[in-house]
């Protein structure tokens, strides 16, 4: 049973040290402020995690998707927020490989709704859904997982953003890898290394 | 004196200063009579929105016939479905997000609401502003 407590400070740690670079690339296509509402929504699931730490894996996450809500400030806050809550929703306590890859496939499909977004518009699920995909074809192993989570962050780079700010870019989008791509990428690659104990 | 009989109007913008003057705006237009609420920025203080104040904002703006929320830009949308889907139940129904410009939207719809409208007929008038 991985240990929640060690993944939440692997994740926010990843998320906090490239809050500058995830800024970076939203002051590129978006509005500036991506690294920025990551670092003050994790910094805020960290300063909760003793009480997080005490609930079970399915009502944490919840948790963790609540806190993200209230205190991320942009789009990624319920984005990100609606993400965890579906997967605590979707969880069992002690989660298979198996039940990790559907409640992932379920929270993707949460996060497409919420953002009224598609695969290929250059977003946060260009990287999660081929992952969840990966996890449940059986196959999957931490490098697998890295890698494709690079690569398809890497695909948004010539993509035209259909969704969020980037869209009034239009043509001009293309050339910039999206911000949500990326803080997606983060977050999976740390999850592969806390799990695989390279936190 | 709240009043219940008028449509309440929200103003969600991911700047305090563009809240609070088209808050101005119309205050001009209707006075105290519609049930108004509005917020600006993220949790601290800086350029986003914030479910917390938008929750806070819908319950200044409560009204028995409704709440129409006006926003500025995508997060702002995303935030406010948010917040009106952790309403009570009874008062998630009775909530609309107009999919119409900020400022012009919220002076219309709320000069549409000082006049008794519904709350459809509040939201039609403020996305009549929207090119189709």
């Amino acid at each position: 049973m991985p240990d929640l407590g060690k993944m939440l400070d692997v994740v926010a740690e990843r998320l906090i040290a490239h809050a500058e670079e995830l800024t970076a690339l939203d002051s590129a296509i978006g509005d500036a402020d991506h690294g920025l509402n990551m670092k003050r929504g994790f910094e805020a699931v960290l300063a909760d995690k003793v009480n997080i730490l005490a609930k079970p894996l399915p009502e944490a996450l919840k948790a963790i998707g609540m806190t993200l809500v209230m205190k991320v400030g942009g789009a990624s806050g319920p984005l990100y927020g609606t993400l965890f809550m579906t997967l605590g929703k979707e969880l069992p306590a002690e989660p298979s490989l198996a039940d990790a890859a559907r409640a992932l496939t379920a929270a993707v499909e949460a996060v497409k709704a919420r953002g009224k977004a598609d695969f290929d518009n250059k977003t946060m699920l260009d990287v999660l859904g081929p992952v969840a995909r990966h996890l449940g074809n059986g196959s999957a192993t931490f490098d697998s997982v890295r890698k494709l989570a690079h690569d398809r962050a890497e695909a948004t780079v010539p993509m035209k953003a259909i969704k969020g700010r980037a869209s009034f870019l239009g043509e001009r989008s293309i050339g910039h890898m999206d911000p949500g791509a990326r803080s997606s990428e983060l977050m999976i690659t740390a999850i592969c290394d806390g799990l695989e104990d390279k936190g | 004196m709240r009043a219940n009989d008028k449509v309440g109007i929200v103003i969600v913008s991911h700047s305090p200063d563009v809240a609070r003057g088209t808050a101005d705006m119309v205050r001009q237009m209707v006075g105290e009579d519609v049930p108004l609420g509005y917020c600006g920025g993220n949790p601290d203080g800086g350029l986003g929105t914030d479910v917390a104040k938008i929750l806070k904002a819908i319950d200044e703006a409560w009204s028995e016939k409704g709440v129409a929320i006006l926003v500025d830009l995508g997060g702002a949308e995303t935030n406010s479905e948010m917040a009106v889907e952790m309403l009570d139940p009874e008062r998630q129904g009775k909530v609309v997000i107009c999919n119409a410009p900020i400022v012009e939207g919220a002076v219309m719809a709320a000069t549409e609401a000082w006049g008794g409208a519904s709350l459809e007929d509040v939201r039609r008038t403020a996305e009549e502003l929207s090119p189709q």
